[in-house]
């Protein structure tokens, strides 16, 4: 327990220390207490249209202006937060459990298990992700659970290879050969020993995989292929901004720069998380 | 050598088996084919049922598929179901729009990411390397569209410089064809440009501190020989490995910028094949992608054999 306390010290001493880290973090809870308090925050319901307002450039009370059906962009901009982070938490579950129960059983049986699992993912990586999940979105249609279906899909390699990676290195430790001889069975090893020391960099990938996750969600909303109106996701407000560029550019300018600061938001603190808990960083500093 | 290249063909025949099956049973699942797309949901059973037996839609997937993969073998990759074209021709007709981008934003990518990437991993603490960093790290977070919306709005909205879509050839009017080139490629190349840097950045520095240069710096080198001689050339070794990911992203990748600028690449012609469900189509152009990915990461393999003496295929 003491050494544990000591570790969360030595780890929360380099995380707040690197500065770009501590504004990720910053980023990441703005945004989850954003998509809490999204009822109390947007000052309009996201869907309602005053026509009378419709197209207005931003002023006093509609700070980030209106769309073509007079619905107020900032408090659009506030529920999307909802939606975003919903499609980065769920699309990264999926691809965790997946890739992880993949991952782990190709790592810890090895010889069939590994070839079958371990192809099946090269062949997910063959081609270019983003040309994978409009593939997924044109079989399952667009919607919103689809896209975290197809985001989840094409993320899942990336766990997988992680945990299988890391399960070859943890096989040749001594503590695994202790676990066995105390009579552990399999399934238990695999989460109490495999899966519990590969933790940290799990929860690196996840962080920097809920910005992949909310890119690639935005490309496809964008694109029509994601999100459906009315819905108020980021990129499929940026679609619909798209042909009012000469009449309406606030349209297009702050959804836009919300998924810009999602997104640089949880790929900080990911960074920083992996400079924190990677041990042979800590010590060098000039 | 030779045997090399011979067995990475050989699993390159493979995969792409694979995958064209997968590719080709996914999108038979939908619920909804092409001769409903062609009729419209209100036409009788009677057409319907024709229409399937003329596409081939009655026979067993499996049949299907041997059908459509022998075509394609020599050549034939079907017909669109919609304009009643072949794909081939289709895609042949979208190429030159996309070789195009494909150079032109990869040159874009490589003059910035070259030089920013090697002085800010010679120097990592200068104030280059930091400017570098904060902007690999906005051009990762950067939604590529929103970007090519930005462009637009500054150059063709409120500036009326550059055309905001479309092509012109760049043979047919050189001056029209760059100016069209001009804010998609720099939308792609920025995008490239930003996780290009950090790699070459982090591949410069593991080179400058390995041992070599310590030595090379023990012997009395200059840092001018150091760094021309021996740093570079070991630096640009890993940058061809990961050029190959880098023109995938790009053939991938340019789907939305191409979208966002109206641009008729294979892209666009993708992404309307997906809104018309014309699986001829989309099939035909995710394996011409997939096929041109894989030779790509052929070369790639086989250029860096040739360049790094060290690596030997056996």
């Amino acid at each position: 327990m003491k050494i544990l306390f000591s570790r969360i010290k030595i780890f929360l001493k380099a995380f707040s220390s690197n500065r770009l880290a501590a504004l990720g973090f910053v980023i990441v809870i703005v945004m989850l207490l954003t998509a809490l308090l999204a009822p109390i925050l947007a000052p309009y319901p996201p869907d309602k249209q005053i026509y009378q307002d419709a197209r207005q450039s931003p002023s006093v009370q509609h700070i980030f202006g209106t769309d073509l059906l007079g619905r107020d962009i900032l408090s659009r901009v506030i529920y999307g937060t909802r939606i975003s982070l919903m499609v980065g938490f769920l699309s990264m579950a999926i691809a965790a459990s997946f890739g992880i129960t993949a991952g782990l059983l190709a790592g810890f049986f090895g010889g069939w298990t590994d070839t079958i699992f371990m192809r099946a993912m090269d062949a997910l990586m063959a081609f270019p992700a983003i040309l994978l999940a409009l593939l997924i979105m044109s079989v399952l249609g667009p919607s919103l659970a689809n896209a975290i279906i197809a985001v989840g899909i094409i993320y899942t390699p990336t766990f997988a290879r992680l945990i299988r990676a890391s399960a070859l290195s943890i096989r040749e430790k001594e503590y695994l050969e202790a676990a066995r001889a105390i009579g552990m069975p399999n399934w238990l090893i695999m989460i109490k020993v495999i899966l519990l020391n590969s933790l940290s960099p799990i929860i690196v990938q996840l962080s920097l995989g809920i910005g992949y996750a909310i890119l690639v969600e935005a490309g496809l909303s964008f694109l029509g292929l994601g999100v459906q109106p009315p819905q108020p996701a980021w990129g499929s407000m940026l679609g619909e901004a798209r042909n009012m560029m000469v009449f309406a550019p606030w349209m297009a300018t702050f959804p836009g720069l919300a998924i810009f600061f999602a997104v640089i938001g949880f790929n900080l603190m990911g960074d920083g998380l992996r400079e924190a808990i990677d041990p042979h960083r800590i010590v060098v500093k000039h | 050598m030779h045997q090399f290249i011979l067995r990475r063909m050989i699993q390159m025949v493979f995969v792409l088996i694979l995958f064209s099956v997968i590719v080709f049973t996914v999108l038979r699942l939908v619920p909804g084919d092409s001769a409903t797309a062609q009729l419209g949901l209100e036409a009788g059973d009677q057409a319907y049922t024709e229409l399937r037996a003329e596409m081939g839609l009655d026979q067993p997937i499996f049949i299907q598929y041997l059908s459509w993969a022998s075509n394609v073998s020599q050549g034939d990759f079907g017909v669109s179901w919609f304009s009643q074209k072949p794909v081939i021709s289709l895609i042949k007709k979208r190429i030159p729009a996309s070789i195009w981008l494909t150079l032109s934003a990869l040159t874009i990518a490589l003059i910035i990411s070259i030089p920013v990437g090697i002085i800010s991993g010679i120097k990592p603490n200068s104030w280059i390397a930091h400017i570098a960093t904060f902007f690999s790290l906005t051009g990762l977070a950067l939604p590529s569209f929103w970007m090519g919306l930005m462009l637009i709005l500054t150059f063709s909205v409120f500036n009326r410089w550059l055309p905001p879509s479309g092509y012109v050839s760049p043979f047919i009017d050189p001056i029209m064809g760059f100016k069209h080139l001009i804010l998609p490629s720099l939308t792609l190349g920025i995008e490239i440009a930003a996780p290009l840097t950090r790699f070459i950045r982090s591949g410069m520095l593991d080179v400058m501190n390995s041992e070599y240069i310590r030595t090379a710096r023990a012997k009395g080198l200059t840092e001018y020989l150091v760094i021309s001689q021996h740093a570079l050339r070991n630096a640009m070794l890993s940058v061809v490995t990961i050029l190959g990911v880098f023109i995938g992203y790009l053939l991938g990748g340019s789907i939305i910028t191409e979208s966002v600028f109206n641009y008729p690449g294979i892209g666009t012609l993708l992404l309307q094949a997906i809104h018309q469900r014309d699986y001829g189509v989309i099939q035909g152009i995710i394996l011409f992608i997939s096929l041109i990915f894989m030779f790509i990461n052929l070369m790639v393999d086989i250029s860096y054999a040739i360049l790094d003496p060290r690596i030997r295929y056996e």
